[in-house]
């Protein structure tokens, strides 16, 4: 057990060396987690619930796993500590096949991965300070080092005098930081978070993604979080795939996903996050040009900081401003704005065209007069 | 005196029901793990094993007592050598109140919500942990009130445990009262009885109270 260096990257574990001795000690800059054609098709469905997955996971990384409900997303996670048995193809912990894994090679891979869930899944019948003693007992770990452990993590999810608290006592934001304490308690390199922000409120949300992240930068650990907002894996991810149907249809880094989405589900997605045209014109948009007059209405994507005089030059006419902003993920700045432009010498073809050398992805929303 | 019968009567009453519950409660705990435990997409999932223990169960709840009491007595004789008195209507009284407890809590161990089991499982927690931290914990209160009303319905049927020579408070209520119309002794037997169905439940429905945490 590594008591010495608490919340620091797990070197070594409470777990007798097994098969899995080589993946503790692992190369860096290799893929943490790893999926190789990947397939789960429940017994009696028709349509599998996944295929053809193939993906990396870096050390380190927080990477997001998002897509409309019954995408997907909660199987592929659960295949990652085997919560769920995949059908086909191969998962890589540490370039290990975590498939033939009996039941103690299973309680020692799971011992290494903490998991927190959407409805928190404590233990009703168990104090705070139980349940989050719950794991290191089950594993054999002795009194004393449990209570170190076990007041350690309290103390990082900001539960000092909660302890002897009833999980029935506490708000949902409590119930989480109860259920990240019980998942770091045996120190894992990997944390799955199943929709682990869907109950709560936007507050309580915007707080356990801080915690969330403040873990992953102080431990180092992985961090893999299934999630149907965008605003989630935007605040917290660096990278990102999306699913749909059972299958990857993007992925990358979060910024370029969010400035240049590639696809209809990824839009759909994003669209509760996107510029807005005030109410008072979304009523006058038409979708054709009534006159000759009329302005063209287009929304961008930009990535960087364009310069606004030149694009504006380029587009022609005069261009009025309706809605925009910057918003930064990671180190990149992201804008979008929604324009109105009005007598320019060029065509709405044309327009699109050459708005498209400025920004990422460009739509025309419609016509004002 | 009538005052020592009756308390013989009360002893006799405790002792067949304290003794067959008793048992009750260490096999039909296993029991109803067991049924949970091995069905489909349980943690010891064994459908057969599931099935055979399901029909035993099913058969021996769905005699009546006073039939089974009569068509075990063979076997009785067999356990406590005796086919007459309290031992021998423990044994018929623990054969039908097993069975009865082991599905009632069985429905509280279904209650458990399955997100705490997969939880457990991501913990690193093996089937046994599950049972011990997790299942019987989550349904002790469930566990609690079932074996109260299961101490009830053996008072009710420890009366008529009367009927092979049991003794106990039915026994003297039914020679006393019914066949001697002394209303007197049947009217304190039935007091009696009311105060200890009621102190039993009570105390039961206080200490499922106190555990449940939800």
């Amino acid at each position: 057990m590594s008591q010495a260096r608490a919340l620091k990257a797990p070197t070594a574990h409470s777990t007798p060396a097994l098969a899995t001795e080589q993946v503790l000690r692992p190369e860096v800059n290799q893929a943490h987690v790893r999926f190789i054609g990947l397939g789960k098709t429940y017994p009696g469905q028709a349509q599998p619930a996944l295929h053809g997955i193939d993906l990396n996971i870096r050390r380190g990384e927080i990477f997001g796993i998002i897509g409309r409900s019954g995408a997907g997303k909660s199987s592929l996670l659960r295949t990652i500590n085997r919560l769920e048995q995949p059908s086909q193809g191969r998962v890589l912990i540490d370039q290990v096949d975590i498939a033939p894994f009996d039941e103690n090679q299973l309680v020692a891979l799971r011992r290494r991965i903490g998991m927190i869930f959407q409805h928190f899944n404590l233990m009703s019948a168990k104090t705070v300070w139980q349940n989050v003693e719950l794991p290191l007992k089950v594993a054999g770990v002795g009194k004393p080092e449990r209570q170190r452990k076990v007041r350690e993590l309290l103390e990082l999810v900001g539960l000092t005098d909660k302890h002897h608290v009833y999980p029935a006592q506490l708000s949902g934001g409590q119930k989480q930081r109860v259920g990240i304490a019980r998942a770091l308690v045996h120190d894992p390199e990997i944390l799955l978070c199943d929709e682990a922000t869907s109950a709560l409120d936007p507050e309580t949300t915007a707080s356990i993604l801080e915690l969330l992240r403040d873990i992953n930068a102080r431990l180092g650990l992985t961090v893999v979080l299934i999630t149907h907002e965008m605003a989630v894996i935007r605040d917290i991810c660096h990278r990102v795939v999306v699913l749909e149907r059972g299958a990857v249809v993007e992925q990358g880094e979060v910024w370029q996903v969010f400035g240049a989405p590639r696809h209809d589900v990824t839009r759909t997605l994003l669209a509760p996050l996107q510029a807005r045209l005030p109410a008072s014109l979304q009523g006058s948009l038409r979708a054709s040009p009534s006159s000759q007059s009329a302005a063209v209405v287009l929304r961008l994507q930009l990535v960087g900081e364009p310069q606004l005089s030149e694009l504006f030059t380029d587009l022609g006419g005069t261009v009025r401003l309706l809605q925009g902003g910057i918003e930064t993920i990671g180190e990149h700045a992201l804008g979008q704005l929604i324009l109105a432009v009005r007598g320019s010498p060029l065509g709405t073809a044309q327009l699109l065209e050459r708005a498209r050398r400025w920004a990422a992805d460009v739509e025309v929303l419609g016509h004002v007069d | 005196m009538w005052i020592d019968r009756l308390l013989q009567g009360l002893l006799d009453t405790l002792l067949m029901v304290g003794v067959s519950s008793l048992v009750a409660l260490l096999v039909g705990v296993p029991m109803a793990v067991l049924l949970v435990t091995s069905d489909k997409g349980g943690i010891f999932e064994a459908p057969a094993l599931n099935r055979v223990l399901g029909a035993i169960v099913n058969l021996f709840r769905s005699i009546p007592f006073l039939i089974l009491m009569v068509a075990l007595i063979p076997f009785t004789r067999l356990v406590v050598g005796t086919t007459y008195g309290v031992w021998a209507a423990v044994v018929p009284l623990t054969i039908a109140a097993t069975p009865f407890f082991a599905r009632i809590a069985e429905v509280s161990l279904r209650e458990v919500d399955h997100g705490l089991i997969e939880a457990a499982q991501a913990m690193g927690c093996r089937r046994w942990h599950i049972v011990w931290h997790v299942l019987l914990p989550e349904a002790l209160p469930g566990i609690v009130g079932g074996f109260t009303i299961t101490l009830v319905t053996l008072i009710n049927s420890s009366a008529m445990a009367g009927a092979i020579g049991a003794g106990g408070l039915g026994d003297i209520a039914y020679r006393y009262g019914y066949q001697r119309f002394d209303s007197q002794i049947m009217l304190t037997v039935i007091v009696m009885l009311v105060v200890l169905v009621a102190v039993i439940q009570v105390g039961g429905d206080r200490l499922a109270k106190g555990l449940n945490k939800r």
